[in-house]
């Protein structure tokens, strides 16, 4: 259910800029993994590697290596559509399909799948639902559009509709910057649970966060404003925090800059 | 209901001085600014309400002495001799033509405009996307008098063939009956419609599937949909409305077009049989009104006239309001 991704060597091209330049690493399946670093350092922008998202963007390419388990993402054989399926993400800003009801969101990626039988996907609902701690909330108007949510509770949809096709890995992309501290809260409490049954990567702003959720944490940074963002390190997260070996992940983590 | 997020009860909650935020009517602050845009937006709403609302009664003071007149079943009679002294007429043959050629340009025009603006927005290279809207935006400002032309000069000759074989295919389903007719038949008008009004559906389906946010699509594309399948769970959705309205003032357009329809059928003779078949000729409302107009000659045969345009009117108010209420059901689950 959860496997372990290599990256070798990774740079991340748009069009003929370098976002993102040399990142190797390693990410522990059933664990989280938190990226930081100032804005613009390409944290986002290589987790979107990681499922192969850049690609959506004109111009997005990268060059380099990764691996899930064993199997080479970026293989002239793979398909991205079946990396994704693979890979799962969480976006910024909660995004259910406003025309869709909640059902039919958590329903969404199975039936691309072409799952069609009612009684499978009534199971796999209220599965990802509850796995979302969400079920309890909404069971009585799962007919209801996704949109009527609040903000916290349509995140918590979009991680059931993530989870719901039982992916590898889970990437989230700053899944609590658009929500207040309670729902944040909930989600934090999620991806405790979660890292249970997934491999989970996550990046935020929010250092707290990531101390609070994550095992291991990966510091990214650009020497300056035009160069490319890079990997500085990555380590258990309590020696990240309290011991690490750069100067600027100190400097970051102590609050001097970023 | 909004997916703006980041919202919180706080939003709604009375300020410090116990009042409730500013919104709708009490965001209007009385100054002179305000009050001269809110009473200019107040009156042009009040001008188009009144301005149909007058248009309407014009139409029911003008045609009813001559319904009263009329010997004939209006509705259901094909007779048209709104003159001497028995009038008797009725609208059956341009309700027919009317809706039937509007039906077919409909099927055409709307699931090839819905796939020209999906290939516009989602498959074309970048480089193409702007000089191909372009192009789209200008066909809708071609002038009707040119499909009429280019219709005739042009299409018909091709299409002459086309309804042979159709006629020699399908001739034994009474829609594709022949009739001996070619040339302005009601297919052929439907044709011309659909190619005239298609600019219009692409144009503006082009406009809000360009709108769809970024994050729906990748959504759809974050959960392992295939383009298609984006498009179908983001795109399409999300552009429903915008391609239901659109199809509505094509719709509209089809309906009411004068100009290329006059210029392109083929007029009836009186008595002839009934058919049911689309390769028969006939007039729409707005060509036999536009044919006829030199007839205006007394009130009686006018009023006639104006009785058919009460029917036009009429259906067209009808299929928009039949198109409100298919955008309004699903209101809950747009933005």
């Amino acid at each position: 259910m959860a496997k372990r991704i290599d990256v070798t060597d990774l740079n991340v091209y748009y069009g003929g800029f370098k976002a993102v330049e040399g990142v190797s690493m390693t990410v522990e399946p059933r664990s989280v993994t938190a990226f930081i670093g100032p804005s613009g350092c390409g944290k986002s922008t290589f987790l979107r590697t990681l499922n192969r998202m850049h690609e959506v963007i004109p111009g997005g390419r990268v060059e380099g290596k990764v691996m899930l388990d064993d199997q080479d993402l970026y293989a002239s054989s793979m398909d991205p559509v079946t990396v994704r399926r693979t890979i799962g993400m969480v976006f910024q800003r909660p995004n259910p399909f406003p025309t869709m009801s909640i059902y039919d969101n958590v329903a969404a990626g199975l039936r691309l799948n072409g799952v069609k039988n009612k009684k499978t996907l009534d199971g796999i609902v209220e599965t990802s639902l509850k796995g979302a701690n969400l079920w309890n909330e909404v069971k009585d108007r799962l007919n209801k559009p996704g949109a009527g949510l609040s903000g916290g509770q349509q995140q918590r949809l979009c991680i059931a509709r993530a989870i719901a096709v039982q992916p590898q890995v889970l990437l989230m992309d700053e899944p609590c910057s658009a929500l207040d501290p309670i729902s944040t809260l909930a989600i934090e409490d999620l991806i405790n649970e979660l890292k249970n049954e997934f491999t989970i990567v996550i990046v935020t702003h929010n250092m707290q966060q990531a101390a609070r959720v994550s095992d291991r944490t990966a510091f990214f940074n650009l020497k300056a404003t035009g160069e490319p963002g890079r990997l500085v390190e990555i380590g258990d997260t309590t020696r990240i925090f309290n011991n690490p070996t750069e100067q600027a992940t100190e400097d970051y983590i102590s609050g001097r800059f970023g | 209901m909004s997916t703006v997020t980041g919202v919180s009860a706080a939003d709604q909650a009375p300020g410090p001085d116990g009042k409730q935020p500013l919104q709708g009517d009490r965001a209007s602050t009385g100054r002179f600014g305000d009050r001269l845009f809110g009473g200019a937006a107040t009156v042009s709403g009040v001008v188009v309400i009144a301005l149909v609302s007058l248009i309407a009664v014009f139409l029911v003071v003008q045609a009813v002495p001559a319904l009263m007149n009329n010997s004939e079943s209006f509705f259901t009679s094909r007779v048209w001799a709104p003159g001497g002294e028995k009038p008797a007429f009725g609208i059956l043959e341009f309700l027919w033509t009317t809706v039937t050629a509007s039906t077919i340009a409909m099927l055409v025009a709307v699931p090839v405009g819905v796939a020209v603006a999906l290939f516009i927005t989602q498959y074309a290279p970048t480089w193409m996307r702007r000089p191909a809207a372009g192009l789209v935006d200008l066909l809708a400002a071609v002038p009707s008098i040119v499909y009429g032309l280019w219709g005739l000069i042009a299409f018909a000759p091709v299409f002459k063939p086309v309804q042979g074989w159709i006629e020699s295919a399908l001739g034994w389903f009474p829609l594709f009956a022949p009739t001996g007719i070619s040339g302005g038949t009601i297919f052929f008008i439907g044709i011309v419609l659909a190619i005239m009004v298609l600019p219009i559906v692409t144009a503006l389906s082009r406009e809000v599937f360009d709108q769809t946010p970024i994050a729906h699509k990748e959504g759809a594309l974050a959960l392992g949909a295939t383009q298609w399948e984006m498009i179908r769970t983001a795109v399409l959705p999300f552009g429903r409305p915008g391609v239901i309205s659109a199809s509505m003032l094509a719709l509209g357009r089809a309906l009411g077009e004068t100009i290329a329809v006059t210029f392109l059928v083929s007029a009836l003779s009186d008595g002839s049989p009934w058919t049911w078949s689309l390769f028969n000729g006939g007039e729409t409302f707005a060509s036999k009104i536009a044919n006829n107009a030199a007839e205006f000659s007394n009130p009686g045969k006018t009023g006639a006239y104006i009785a058919a345009g009460l029917v036009l009117f009429v259906l067209t108010f009808v299929v928009n309001s039949i198109a409100r209420v298919v955008i309004e059901r699903r209101k809950a689950f747009t933005e």
